[in-house]
């Protein structure tokens, strides 16, 4: 599904190298998790896979489904299926959640010759999937993200990829700043998206989200490359001991 | 203060080109406004008020051509059920216009105001102009008053059941057009007012509205269409106690419109809004000027200004609130924005408070900036295109200023014709 060969990436402004060798892969139907230190490039490998702007690759390669990402603009990797959950989704004053969702699903479906979702039928949707992340009306109707808390903005995320349907979802730190209940919701979910022609890169700091949502294999990131690789236990190994054991072990 | 040289040489060679129109009852008021243009002399570059836009093709003689606009686009409000009154090159046109009887408001063309005795617009045409030249001199409103063509006087004294809309079509290449038109919503009435259409290859015009004790007016206004008109347009404003008045403009198009309003807050809680939004593109120069006065005790005044520029347009807005001694409990509000979508374009914004009341709260604030990239990152990961997300930006941006209108179907067809002219815009 979604293949990273050694890629460096350094930022445009500065001659700083953040990303220094990353080689990942992530199978359909699989849920890959990386976890590590602050600072460590989690968020650059995922801006620079969606196609933010201030960033440079220097060496490398990703694609999706063989597709090579780097080379499109960013609605155009979203259209092929890529989706980023925001560790910081944007607040936008004066777009309506619902008019900003339907917007990006019909230009989606246009992107690939499908037909647009009707008013009607998107209504319909969007309803019954944000019932189940007990997003209400309210919210759907409201600017994007303006003045939700850190928790509704997270869900709206959710919502947001549960509409868009992706084939390759990668989620942010999804978790930052999420009392139990909306975790729960969160990764409840991220769960009725698991699907076997579906991919995950689950972003997190801690292993509290691991355990709602049950990873295939762990990476750790530290220092722009990942440095260990294992199974579900790797994070609990970093729940416990933290960072630290491994990353003098793979000095 | 006698005038310069060149200012006074200016004022005369456009003088010398016009006549008075002969409108017996109206005839004071004209000479008046005729001796005030000569003792203020017309804008001239140097002027501190023109200081952001140049006065000169709208003081010289002759009116620069202005093609006219061919386009398929049907027209605003078009699919609005409203009173038209059409003007066809400054000339009040019957065939094209509705009959002027609907209830709840008396409708009279300008020059019909003396055939009847004692009509209510006889002593109040010109007086709102006449005073509205301290502290800052409006002298193309008093060459208005002095040479107005056309106009009508409405004077609302229920709540009629439908807007009341001027349009102006614009035909000739050179027309000059004075337009003057004079409004009293009585005491209780509540009226709205839509306008619209280019006008002429320069258009000036000017609107003195008075509103009662609990009167309520709704004026929006759609300037548009035509890529080389030119207009100044002046809308004064008297408000009595526990009224309203709330007007919206939209501009899109124009080599050069300057709006000046001037609104008086002269009976205690009146409330004033005031909101525009603008979209230029290119050769586009936009000029609001706007000057609110409180003279009464627990006003509200709101001005709400947006511009999106692009390709070197150009967007001016001066806007002050004076709240005047004894004007407590005030509460002002006025912000101004631009949306400059390349390096090219300009925004020069000078906002003013002068406040002699002690227990006021007003406030201010003045931006110009980009699209923002995080905004805009955020849409197009979601798979919205660069464009499509760039127009949602836009229109958001604007918002707040058409949110100024009330009337739900009259905002849905503000925000239709700014989609469609992003829309062309996208090709
Ligand atoms: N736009 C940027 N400007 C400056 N430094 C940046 C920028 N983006 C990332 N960095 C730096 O790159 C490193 C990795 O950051 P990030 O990818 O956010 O890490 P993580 O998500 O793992 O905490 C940090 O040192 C961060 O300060
Ligand atoms: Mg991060």
């Amino acid at each position: 599904m979604l293949e990273i060969k050694n890629l460096k990436v350094k930022l445009e402004e500065e001659d700083k190298q953040i990303l220094k060798g990353v080689d990942l892969t992530v199978e359909a139907g699989k849920v890959h998790a990386i976890m590590g230190p602050n600072g460590s490039g989690k968020s650059t490998l995922s801006y620079v896979l969606s196609g933010r702007d201030g960033y440079e690759v220097t060496e490398g390669s990703a694609t999706l489904e063989g597709e090579d990402l780097l080379e499109l603009e960013p609605e155009e990797r979203a259209a092929l299926g890529l989706f980023l959950a925001f560790q910081y989704p944007v607040e936008i004053p004066g777009v309506g959640n619902m008019t900003f969702l339907r917007t990006a699903v019909n230009a989606q479906r246009k992107a690939r010759g499908q037909e647009e979702m009707s008013a009607a039928e998107f209504l319909k949707v969007i309803r019954a999937k944000a019932k189940t992340l007990k997003i209400d009306a309210d919210m759907l109707k409201r600017p994007v993200n303006v003045g939700f808390s850190g928790g509704e903005k997270k869900r709206n995320e959710i919502l947001q990829m549960a509409m868009l349907e992706p084939k390759m979802c990668i989620l942010d730190e999804t978790d930052s700043g999420l009392d139990v209940d909306a975790m729960k919701l969160v990764s409840e979910g991220v769960n009725a998206l698991r699907d076997a022609g579906r991919g995950f890169l689950v972003i997190t700091h801690y292993q509290r989200l691991l355990d709602h949502i049950k990873p295939d294999v762990v990476h750790i990131m530290a220092d722009g490359r990942i440095v260990k690789t294992g199974g579900p236990e790797l994070a609990l190994e970093v729940e416990q001991n933290g960072y630290a054991d491994i990353l003098s072990e793979v000095a | 203060m006698a005038l310069d040289d060149r200012k006074l040489n200016a004022t005369e060679e456009r003088l010398a080109a016009m006549t008075v129109p002969d409108v017996g009852c109206t005839k004071t008021a004209r000479q008046s406004a005729l001796a005030r243009v000569r003792a203020m002399g017309l804008p001239a570059r140097r002027d501190e008020y023109w200081k952001f836009t140049r006065p000169d093709t709208l003081v010289q003689p002759e009116a620069p051509k202005a093609a006219v606009f061919a386009s398929d686009e049907a027209w605003v409000f078009d699919a609005i059920d409203r009173l038209k009154i059409v003007f066809v090159d400054g000339v009040f046109n019957a065939d094209l216009s509705d009959d002027l009887t609907l209830e709840g408001v008396e409708i009279d063309r300008l020059e019909d105001v003396c055939c009847q005795d004692n009509h209510w617009a006889e002593d109040f045409y010109g007086t709102l102009e006449a005073n509205s030249h301290d502290p800052v001199e409006r002298p193309l409103a008093a060459l208005n008053t002095a040479f107005a063509g056309d106009g009508v006087t409405i004077r609302v004294t229920g709540k009629p059941s439908k807007p009341i809309s001027l349009i102006y079509t614009h035909e000739s290449e050179t027309s000059d057009v004075f337009l003057h038109h004079v409004v009293r919503v009585e005491s209780g009435a509540e009226a709205t007012i839509l306008e619209n259409g280019p006008a002429a290859a320069r258009f000036n015009k000017c609107f003195e509205i008075d509103i009662a004790d609990g009167g309520t007016l709704h004026h929006i206004r759609a300037q548009g269409r035509d890529h080389e008109r030119r207009a100044a347009a002046h809308m004064f404003a008297r408000l009595g106690k526990e009224s309203v008045y709330k007007s919206f403009t939209l501009t899109v198009n124009g080599v050069l419109t300057r709006n000046e309003t001037v609104i008086e807050l002269t009976g205690d809680d009146a409330v004033a809004h005031v909101a525009g939004a603008c979209l230029g593109d290119g050769d586009f120069h936009h000029d609001d000027t706007v000057f609110i006065t409180h003279d009464a005790v627990n006003c509200e005044s709101r001005q709400v200004f947006k511009k999106v520029l692009r390709n070197g347009a150009t967007g001016v807005f001066q806007g002050k609130i004076l709240v005047k001694p004894g004007a407590q409990k005030t509460d002002g509000y006025q912000i101004s924005q631009s949306l400059l979508l390349d390096d090219d374009s300009q925004f020069l914004a000078k906002p003013e408070l002068e406040i002699y009341a002690d227990d006021v709260a007003c406030s201010h604030g003045s931006t110009s900036g980009a699209i923002d990239e995080d905004a805009l990152f955020y849409l197009r990961a979601r798979g919205v295109p660069k464009d499509i997300a760039t127009d949602l930006l836009t229109l958001a941006f604007l918002a707040e200023a058409v949110d100024e209108i009330e009337n739900e179907e009259i905002a849905d067809e503000i925000n239709g014709r700014l989609e469609g002219w992003l829309e062309r815009r996208r090709g």
